[in-house]
């Protein structure tokens, strides 16, 4: 039997608060902000950047700053984490057509609505209907996923 | 297994919470309400394409591409381009 690490739970949560509040200040949070970066096509109209709202690239390009420095040093300088027994990686390396087709299908929903997975649950509080409609039949589509690729 | 399961757990707590309340302290925008359709559907769409695909914005963009994990460049790229169509169509073609 494992022991009940505290600290890991409790860092847990604090890590969510800290990433809720990342996505709320960036505002990933809003979905017109996000479609406005997706829509590429805005370029072309009027005086660059047109109707293209490039700001949301320096959330991704500042959070990928941050995690390749940071995953390059914490793979050479610890052998394990502090509060759990091992860094959890993911295994697959080779790009098959599941990933491909999954990120295809998730790329057109973020495009419709403008939500990606962490915002929507960010703002599932304060974003009224429009927000749980999406929310369940994200969780919906996920669970019926995970069933179906059991066989 | 089970601590893990415990931290997933309190981080999705964490930004559920945090998310109320700083969008309380900060402020947004408010958004005029949409087809319940077409959130249903994207809804539907963005999970079965995060769990087929093994990740979303989230895992394959901050931590995958900090990874350099070429699986995680692929479906960045990937639901860029998928997302930047569906913005140009439904934004250009269609509005």
């Amino acid at each position: 039997m494992k022991r009940f690490a505290p600290a890991a739970i409790a860092l847990s949560f604090i890590c969510g608060l800290l990433f809720a509040a990342a996505l709320v200040l960036s505002g990933m949070t809003q979905p017109a902000k996000v479609m406005g970066f997706l829509n590429f096509w805005g370029m072309t109209q009027g005086t660059f950047p047109g109707r293209w709202d490039p700001t949301l690239a320096f959330v991704m390009g500042g959070a990928v700053a941050v995690t390749l420095v940071a995953f390059a040093w914490i793979g050479r300088a610890f052998a394990k984490p502090w509060l759990t027994d091992a860094f959890s990686q993911p295994l697959r390396k080779h790009v098959d057509a599941k990933l491909v087709v999954g990120a295809a299908l998730f790329g057109v929903g973020w495009g419709l609505a403008g939500y990606c997975p962490g915002p929507a649950l960010a703002s599932i509080m304060s974003g009224g209907a429009d927000v749980w409609l999406f929310a369940v039949a994200m969780l919906v589509g996920m669970l019926a996923t995970r069933y179906a690729m059991r066989y | 297994m089970r601590r893990s399961r415990h931290g997933a757990g309190l981080f999705l707590l964490g930004l559920v919470l945090g998310g109320a309340v700083f969008a309380r302290w900060l402020g947004v925008p408010a958004m005029a309400m949409r087809s319940p359709l077409l959130l249903v559907g994207a809804g539907l769409l963005v999970g079965v394409g995060t769990v087929l695909g093994s990740g979303c914005t989230s895992g394959h963009g901050v931590c995958g591409l900090g990874r350099r994990s070429v699986r995680s460049l692929v479906a960045v790229l990937t639901f860029m381009g998928t997302g930047a169509a569906t913005v140009f169509v439904t934004q250009h073609v269609l509005a």
